[in-house]
């Protein structure tokens, strides 16, 4: 996994050498170079690398973040359209393309420098460095929720801010007026004392040779018109009626469809094939061996087995060919070869503690556990789960004169171009990547193994190829969100005071905070230990809080009920000088009703979890009914400082939590004799409408940073599912899916 | 094999293997890419169509057994006249889609169901919809979307004018 700490930043910047004073070339927002190709070519200009002005005065944003579902495009837009005092009936969405202009320079500055405020003067040096080093990283990365608080804040705001101010300049001077008497409404710049008001895209031409600032002023929040108002969302319409072009979707003169098998062990290779059956269909073209994959990138490096691709005149061709290959894989000599060894080998791994490397330690515990009068421990568990986006993998690959063309919907189209030139061992210069809409992404999209595939096919085939996984090999070769253990003991004294709270997991990856509590708790021991398995592991919505939030949150509610308190009043007498979570918790609690009782076989659990800049309460009411767990009602609350997108963010929490019920209810991934067990939706399940609860979602603007919208919902609802289910029933679930604690 | 059906109104005539799914020549023969591929054994719905105003898994169902019936899909689910069908205008109005890529088939199944229930109740939409599964969870909103046109005048006139139209 990579690993998206401020040292592996500063670590790499090394390396990536570039200093930080360099060029005003290199600074971010000049349309220089290779945008030009991005001139629109009836008298439009480009007039900062984010924004496009058509003559007919539409504006483009040009959005360096890829579409999934999340609707950040459109909040971005909304971000720009704001500052840029822009007609939002005129404005238009187009996706920035694969290069190094567009590389997230914004998230440099936001996690390597953290926390410096640079004087004005030095702020575009800083960009371009950050851009450049971004561009050596192969970073225009859609994940980590960070779409809104990096390019949105410290990108699109400032391109549209720095746009109004150069328009209003370059009207100055064309009407030979004081400045300060210009100012601009709807698209258009105004002539105060003469109400003289011409089009933006009158003096496209004068901006179009300015140098945009990278340290503009910005309006008041209370002088929002865009901004945290409902606006419909761009991409809807084409998602109606079928005309939406995802990747699966591009056709190609004389395309093939291919299909592909890789090893069920990780690890293994092919010793033999024997394809002769395959060969025989009517429509086969060729059956070949790709090699092993990798990718050396911070951001979705990954190694993958070798692979057999079936070629067709059609997938489902290509699909049946690939049903009768009779392949010999090399056996793997695994220490673990099942889900079971796993979990024993991490309940090992945590009673030895060898290495434990620690992520917080304060206080004494061994002195609190000794004023505690009583000690409540329990460990629990999470299983492997897979991403199952609605769209399998695919990608569509076209080779010719050395130059390769690719199609896909993935998460970072900079990363993947690199990806696939490393691939084929080519300049970065001859790959052209098409970034398409993306049928779910949930971090799978971030792993660039199926787009180097479809350019190894269409490279051995020399004809253009569409590569489609099928759900089975989507599901089997996955990266997936890891299983962990986590152990807890806790020791809280005769008032019913959580004095220490002491705990050890496994395998930690991103973000370093997840495993950390918000409450006041004197004494607290948080450390992790390695435990490696072979089986191949990523980012999952939310990354490594939706371990840490079911663990987390569950023990602070057993810890609860061994005092007898009430669940949110324990939270909230912890979280005394924590005001946000207060009021996020306070507010969750009144919206449900958490105060009345419930029927008997029905029960209320609470959650709190604060991630990736947002804090997140919710409230789940369920009914159990003959060893039938049915969810009836969620409340969620979430704190994001201010939602730039209101709609488009409760979108995102509902979104956010029935991701994570389903994997709470159902989601296991299971390994036996080193491969994956499940294979497709009828036994990895999904939440389906018969199934779904009813989400409410209030949001609190409370004028903080801003906070991401697309993950927090996923973490607090499986904790206060089990919470829920132990109010009603007593059973305390402690391993998920919570469906095997109700199987009868 | 050549085998002759009616797509959106229009008839069409394809030569290929009578076992190929209809998802796989909707998309390959005819270049109707708005049903999708989701799981290629009937489990998730992205592939719903309408064969003679029913709601069915295009993933599963053979070429062959398609012949001379009217298949209708998500391209053709708005009428001649270029209006929107009313759940497409309401699925704008309630926000549905997330990454989009379910709706087609979740459209479909919606449109099947109403066309034989103008007024369900909400098992009534469970039943209809179960079939249909929304990675991006947009279920609440799917359900009110379907509530907003069941019973309205608007469906109603479609409804009617559908059956004048291919009835």
């Amino acid at each position: 996994m990579g690993k998206w700490t401020r040292r592996a930043f500063l670590t790499t910047g090394v390396i990536a050498g570039g200093g930080l004073i360099v060029g005003v070339a290199m600074r971010p927002g000049n349309q220089a170079g290779e945008l030009s190709d991005l001139l629109g070519d009836d008298g439009g200009q480009l007039v900062h690398a984010y924004v496009r002005i058509d003559s007919d005065n539409t504006i483009t944003a040009m959005v360096p973040h890829s579409e999934m579902g999340q609707g950040a495009q459109t909040a971005l837009a909304q971000m720009l359209a704001e500052e840029l005092d822009a007609d939002w009936n005129d404005m238009r969405i187009e996706e920035a393309p694969a290069i190094g202009a567009y590389s997230h320079y914004s998230l440099g500055r936001k996690y390597l420098l953290k926390g410096i405020n640079f004087p004005d003067f030095i702020v575009p040096s800083v960009d371009g460095a950050m851009m450049k080093l971004m561009d050596n990283l192969g970073l225009q990365v859609t994940g980590g929720s960070m779409s809104i608080r990096m390019t949105g804040s410290l990108g699109m705001r400032v391109a549209g801010a720095s746009t109004r101010q150069m328009l209003r300049k370059a009207a100055a001077s064309a009407w030979q007026v004081p400045l300060k008497d210009i100012t601009t409404d709807n698209s258009h710049l105004v002539h105060t004392p003469s109400s003289r008001r011409e089009p933006y895209a009158s003096f496209v031409n004068e901006v179009a040779k300015m140098t945009p600032s990278q340290t503009p002023e910005f309006k008041k929040a209370e002088d929002y018109k865009i901004v945290g108002k409902f606006v419909p969302r761009l991409d809807i319409p084409s998602k109606v009626d079928g005309s939406a072009q995802f990747a699966l979707d591009i056709r190609r003169p004389g395309m093939l469809y291919a299909t592909v098998i890789r090893a069920p062990v990780f690890g293994a290779t092919i010793v033999s094939i024997d394809d002769q059956a395959a060969r025989k269909i009517e429509g086969v073209a060729d059956v070949i061996e790709l090699p092993p994959a990798q990718s050396n990138m911070m951001i979705g490096g990954f190694q993958s087995s070798p692979a057999v691709a079936v070629i067709a005149d059609s997938y489902w061709t290509a699909k049946k060919g690939r049903e009768t290959l009779n392949i010999t894989w090399s056996d793997v000599d695994l220490a673990a070869r099942s889900s079971t060894d796993i979990f024993a080998q991490f309940a090992k791994d945590i009673t030895a503690s060898e290495e434990r490397q620690s992520d917080r330690l304060q206080g004494d515990t061994p002195t609190q556990f000794l004023n505690a009068s009583k000690v409540i421990e329990a460990d629990y568990t999470v299983p492997f789960l897979a991403h199952t986006c609605m769209e399998p993998l695919n990608a569509t690959a076209e080779i010719s004169n050395g130059q390769c063309e690719i199609w896909v919907g993935c998460q970072n189209p900079l990363g993947f171009r690199k990806a696939v030139a490393e691939a084929l061992s080519v300049d970065e210069e001859k790959v052209t990547l098409h970034n398409q809409l993306m049928g779910g992404g949930f971090g799978r999209k971030s792993r660039p193994d199926y787009a180097i595939q479809a350019a190894q096919i269409a490279k051995a085939v020399g004809r253009p190829i569409q590569l489609i996984w099928s759900r089975e090999e989507d599901i089997r070769q996955d990266f997936y969100r890891p299983a962990i253990q986590s152990r807890f003991k806790g020791g809280i004294d005769e008032n019913g005071k959580l004095l220490v709270w002491e705990n050890t997991y496994v395998n930690k990856a991103e973000p370093t905070e997840a495993p950390l509590i918000p409450y006041a708790v004197e004494a607290q021991d948080i450390g992790h230990v390695s435990s490696p398995t072979h089986v191949p592991f990523g980012a999952w919505r939310s990354v490594d809080h939706s371990q840490h939030g079911f663990f987390t949150e569950s023990f602070i509610d057993e810890a609860a009920n061994a005092t007898g308190k009430d669940a949110l009043k324990f939270r909230l007498d912890l979280l005394k000088d924590k005001p946000r979570h207060l009021a996020v918790l306070k507010r969750a609690a009144e919206e449900a009703n958490w105060e009345t009782p419930l029927a008997k076989g029905r029960g209320k659990g609470i959650s709190l979890q604060e991630s990736f800049g947002s804090i997140v309460a919710q409230v789940v009411e369920v009914s159990i009914v003959d060893k039938s767990v049915s969810v009836d009602r969620v409340v969620a609350v979430i704190d994001p400082g201010l939602a730039i997108a209101p709609d488009g963010m409760k979108a995102q929490i509902e979104s956010g939590i029935i991701y994570g019920l389903s994997a709470a209810m159902y989601g296991e991934i299971t390994i036996q004799d080193g491969a994956v067990v499940e294979s497709n939706f009828h036994d990895y399940r999904s939440l389906r409408m018969s199934d779904a609860p009813t989400i409410e979602t209030h949001i609190i603007n409370s004028g903080h940073e801003l906070g991401g919208g697309g993950e927090p919902g996923t973490p607090g609802i499986a904790p206060a599912l089990a919470n829920a289910v132990y109010a009603a029933s007593g059973i305390r679930v402690r391993s998920l899916p919570l469906m095997k604690a109700f199987s009868s | 094999m050549v085998t002759s059906f009616s797509v959106n109104g229009k008839e069409k005539t394809v030569q290929v293997d009578p076992q190929k799914p209809l998802l796989w020549v909707l998309r390959e023969q005819l270049d109707l890419t708005g049903t999708k591929f989701g799981c290629g054994i009937a489990q998730c719905g992205a592939c719903t169509v309408h064969i003679d105003g029913q709601a069915i898994r295009s993933c599963v169902t053979p070429i062959a057994s398609v012949a001379g019936k009217a298949v209708t899909t998500i391209e053709g689910l708005k009428p001649e006249s270029d209006e929107q069908h009313p759940l497409q205008q309401a699925w704008i109005e309630h926000q549905v889609p997330q990454c989009g890529y379910c709706q087609s088939g979740q459209l479909m199944s919606a449109a099947a169901l109403l066309s034989e229930n103008p007024n369900p109740n909400d098992a009534d939409i469970d039943q209809a919809m179960k079939g249909n599964i929304c990675r991006c969870g947009m279920y609440g909103r799917i359900r009110e979307a379907i509530k907003a046109v069941a019973g309205s005048s608007v469906a109603e006139q479609f409804y009617d004018a559908m059956e004048t139209n291919h009835g």
